[in-house]
């Protein structure tokens, strides 16, 4: 009886899975040279355990924690899970998301040679496995276990197109920042030991730590996760890195990997450094705010200047990591300051756009990885009228971009509009330059939701709409087809997940509610929960704020179709077709339209100064007239170049040592041990 | 207060808005004749070229996709929604909790990213530079109202419009610096969102210098009379909010039939004053070039900002 009990319980369930995504990656290996394998059997399995997965996690969310100790790892250092409502919340986005890509990739994988494709299933496999155990470890041994086979295993699928010497320094990029983050997570976890008891989080949770040595773990977890999401300045990989990837992968890196640090940084701020969020300081979350602030503005800019899809969307990711860590820094305000209901509606908001990003951003890896696939390209430019083409791959990306633009009543808009609401409430707090302070983010949101939408206008506009840019004979497009039925399946999941998001906000909130309060002891108040019905959005109190997507959605249906009805019942339907108005000038060419580039050239005038720019002008004498832009990252410049010349310097010096001659190394074996003798003793 | 009436209003006022929002195009049309010493036409123009457009053929380019045919209802539907949240004549509307002001400028993103998408869809070099300075003007317009709208709500302490209003409405007669500062932006957006001088001219025929009319340079027939009638509601609903934001007196309760024609009185003049003072506003000024606009837009944004900062520190 008690073990049917076990087995039904969401840890164990949630371990099984796990271990069953291990098994499929194992099993890609053995029938090889079978692509047909991975396609019908291995893909599609992954899907059905992700959707398992999910229902496991929001299962996790209603239970109390439940902990389980595994007999593996090191002697005296057992594995310890656990699934706690913030786990388990994660494990559904994990779950959920995944189950949409890994339908999508049966599709996507299709022309990939055999052996190629059970190396990508294994490393697919052991990534989502490795993701889930992140999520379920219980303490630092077998977090950074599954933390550091999380990164491995992407690493290996980012340079799949190995032979490509860009994409293996795109990889290498990745590697470095990814240890670079999981150096300061693992002193971080030195820190919070502090050479006492073991590594089990519940050990680590009792640790009183000084409020200095507090704030070392703060930073140390702050930037070491912020790594592996992709703030600014540690977000360089990012755009290289999701490029490289082919597409399922780009998806599941920039829609669920980079969340998993989100997990971290909520787990280790939250719950173990913050002891149920009882340490939190206000100061903490001015850091995370400046920095969130200062992410999200430049991520929508140099978006804005990408012609690149896969980069464009790669940047909007690390805009969108800055507006849930504005959400989460307005959490760790108010709790600093002692207002737990406003902090856990901050917490919410955070949370919320962590699912909410999932779901759109790899909504539109997924649709830009269709476009590559029919079309074989990613730059803008030469893209055009692919809606004629591919118009349900047309229709998917609409829903995308709708949604990542925070345009009602999709899900975007949901969780900027907690974020707004969040910020509203900063007239409770205590201090004058933070009550004025905290606003200012709200407008840096608000017009980062601004630019998003340019930003998406230009991608939709560009690709998706107008007339194809190059001639018939040069370009692939009027031979575009539409994507696969299995690429359709994955993107027709993710897309009525933006909808079920944005129209059931209430049932999320209830979730977010629970696992705020496991993580915080505290949840919204009283008034808001009362009043949030499943048609009802309401993050305090009915008078203040309240949000009903399902009206929304229904009037403006309404209104619509009426009058569409109207205009139909009293007036002719007549249709002509005829050329377009060429302002009398008749000899234009599709080449004449908007570029990529050109649309984002207001911006480039306007925030001049934030990019590096190389640009040549053709001169007016020129008979073959060369227009040259390049937009580089300025962090490049600033940090990343003077931080790689200050390490090879070193480096050079450091390698005088290595002589090569064994009487040397004998020499500093004995300088050593005469040193040791003299100040040890 | 029971509903039915309260349904009765909001279904009222939304037809009302519909049909009245012509007008107010007309009104203005006629003040800005009469102030640059024309003889100014009818000021029920308006209703004439919509009832002639609907009646002309539609011709459509060709190339283009379901979503340009979709466009002109979906701007439609958008704005007709937006005129049924803003308290135009009565606050407590039933509809108006579903969607607070965030939800509204929502709206309005909604129907700029739609007819933007739409101008690009042709794959005319006009209908591209139109929606690229749409949304120029766009990305800094939209927060300089939400910060605009947030001074409100720290005001009042809720971001409903209807409750805005009624604690606006309702307070003693008191100076609240940051609404000064809110109501400067607000009239810079109000002229930049609804394809005004000085960001751009509505009556232009040069189609370099257009922005608004570039995008729908490929429309005709019952779609641009939809276009039209859409940018007349707009139009309306800016100024509506304005009034309800800034000058809320005389408005009535939701439900409350003695005070609608009180209601409808005040709307009247303060609509008709508005209508005078931008064809005031388009006669003394002249269009800026298309790069000073965000200049224009970002002291909207700034100014919107200061407001809301004003609103702490009188208080604090």
């Amino acid at each position: 009886m008690n073990l049917v009990h076990a087995a039904l319980s969401p840890l164990v369930g949630a371990l099984v899975l796990a271990v069953l995504w291990l098994a499929i990656a194992a099993a890609s290996l053995v029938p090889a040279g079978n692509a047909a394998f991975a396609r019908r059997f291995a893909f599609p399995l992954g899907a059905l355990a992700g959707v398992g997965l999910a229902a496991l996690g929001l299962q996790a969310v209603w239970l109390p924690a439940q902990t389980l100790t595994l007999p593996l790892g090191l002697p005296d250092l057992p594995f310890h899970l656990r699934t706690d409502p913030l786990a388990g919340f994660f494990l559904m986005l994990l779950g959920s998301v995944s189950a949409g890509i890994s339908v999508y990739a049966a599709g996507y994988f299709r022309a990939e040679p055999s052996g190629r494709l059970a190396l990508i299933s294994l490393q697919y496999h052991v990534f989502l496995a490795s993701m889930a155990f992140v999520l379920l470890a219980d303490d630092a041994y077998l977090f950074m276990v599954a933390w550091e086979t999380m990164a491995l295993s992407s690493y290996f699928l980012v340079i799949t197109d190995h032979k490509q010497p860009t994409i293996r320094s795109a990889g290498f990029l990745y590697l470095l920042i990814a240890h670079l983050g999981a150096i300061a997570i693992l002193l971080c976890f030195g820190v919070l030991h502090s050479g006492r008891g073991d590594y089990s989080f519940d050990a680590l949770r009792a640790v009183q730590l000084q409020p200095a040595w507090a704030t070392v773990a703060f930073l140390l977890a702050f930037f070491g996760f912020g790594a592996k999401a992709g703030m600014l300045p540690l977000h360089a990989w990012l755009p290289e890195a999701h490029p490289a990837a082919p597409s399922p992968v780009s998806a599941l890196m920039s829609g669920i990997m980079i969340k998993t640090a989100i997990y971290g940084m909520v787990r280790l701020i939250f719950d173990l450094i913050g002891g149920m969020s009882g340490n939190v300081r206000w100061e903490w979350g001015m850091v995370v705010l400046v920095v969130g602030a200062a992410t999200t503005l430049f991520g929508v800019l140099y978006a804005l200047m990408q012609h690149d899809l896969k980069r464009l969307l790669a940047y909007h990711s690390v805009e969108n990591i800055g507006i849930i860590l504005l959400g989460l820094g307005m959490a760790m305000v108010f709790i600093g300051f002692g207002h737990p209901a406003a902090g856990a509606l901050g917490l919410i908001a955070g949370l919320y756009h962590t699912l909410n990003h999932a779901v759109f951003k790899g909504l539109l890896f997924l649709g830009a990885g269709s476009i590559l696939h029919s079309t074989g390209l990613r730059n803008l430019n030469d893209m055009g009228g692919l809606i004629h083409g591919m118009p349900k791959t047309a229709f998917y990306f609409l829903i995308g971009a709708l949604a990542i633009s925070a345009l009602p009543p999709l899900n975007g808009f949901v969780s900027e509009w907690l974020t707004f609401q969040t910020a509203l409430q900063a007239t409770i707090l205590q201090n004058g330059i933070v009550r004025s302070v905290v606003p200012l983010f709200a407008a840096t949101l608000a017009l980062a939701g601004a630019l998003t939408a340019m930003c998406f206008v230009k991608v939709y506009g560009i690709a998706f709409l107008g007339k194809p840019r190059e001639p018939a004979h040069r370009s692939p497009l009027p031979h575009a087809g539409d994507a696969g039925d299995m690429e359709r399946y994955g993107m027709a999941w993710l897309a009525a997940g933006c909808f079920v998001l944005g129209l059931f906000p209430s049932s999320f909130l209830l979730i977010l509610n629970h696992v705020c309060i496991s993580l915080t002891r505290h949840g919204l108040s009283d008034q808001a929960l009362s009043g949030s019905g499943w048609l009802w959005l309401v993050p305090t109190a009915p008078e203040q704020a309240s949000y009903s997507p399902i009206i929304f959605l229904v009037m403006i249906v309404a209104v619509t179709l009426l009058a569409f009805l109207l205009v139909r019942r009293f007036y002719h339907g007549r249709v002509r077709f005829a050329d377009p108005w060429d302002c009398g000038y008749p000899e234009q060419t599709s080449r004449m339209q908007d570029t990529a580039d050109a649309f984002g050239q207001p911006i480039r005038h306007v925030f001049g100064p934030l990019y590096r720019m190389d640009r040549r002008l053709p001169g007016p004498g020129e008979a073959q007239p060369k227009y040259f832009l390049k937009i580089e990252d300025r962090h490049w410049y600033w940090l990343y170049l003077p931080v790689a010349r200050a390490a090879e310097f070193i480096s050079s010096k450091v390698a005088l040592l290595q002589q090569g001659r064994i009487s040397i190394y004998l020499l500093y074996s004995f300088i050593t041990l005469i040193a040791l003798l003299v100040f040890v003793r | 207060m029971s509903h039915v009436p309260a349904v009765a209003f909001q279904i009222l006022q939304s037809v009302f808005v519909v049909l009245a929002a012509p007008l107010l195009v007309g009104w203005v049309n006629q003040c800005r004749a009469w102030l640059q010493n024309r003889s100014a036409p009818s000021i029920l123009l308006p209703y004439w070229t919509l009832a002639k457009l609907f009646h002309k053929d539609v011709v459509i380019a060709r190339g283009a996709s379901p979503l340009f045919r979709a466009t002109p209802y979906i701007l439609f539907g958008c704005m007709w929604l937006a005129a049924g949240i803003v308290p135009v004549l009565a606050t407590g509307l039933p509809f108006a909790p579903a969607a607070d002001i965030i939800a509204l400028v929502g709206v309005f993103a909604l129907a700029r990213v739609f007819s933007a998408l739409a101008a690009m869809d042709i794959g005319t070099s006009f209908g591209g530079l139109g929606a690229r300075r749409e949304m120029l003007i766009g990305f800094l317009a939209e927060p300089a109202m939400l910060m605009t709208l947030f001074t409100a709500a720290f005001i009042s302490g809720s971001t409903q419009l209807t409750t805005i209003v009624d604690t606006l409405g309702h307070r003693q007669f008191a100076l609240h610096p940051s609404l000064a500062f809110a109501a400067v932006a607000f009239l810079m957006v109000l002229l930049a969102e609804n394809a005004r001088i000085p960001i751009d001219n509505p009556t232009t025929h040069l189609e370099l210098t257009m922005v608004h009319e570039a995008m729908i340079l490929e429309y005709s027939a019952r779609h641009l009379a939809l276009i039209e009638w859409a940018v007349a509601i707009k139009l309306f609903a800016y100024m509506t909010i304005g009034i309800a934001l800034f000058v809320p007196w005389g408005i009535a309760e939701g439900g409350d039939w003695h005070a609608l024609p009180l209601a409808v009185g005040a709307l009247v003049a303060k609509l008709a004053l508005a209508g005078a003072g931008l064809a005031l506003i388009e006669t003394l000024l002249a269009k800026l070039r298309l790069f000073l606009a965000p200049e224009f837009l970002s002291t909207a944004f700034l100014l919107g900002v200061l407001g809301m900062l004003t609103h702490f520190l009188v208080r604090g």
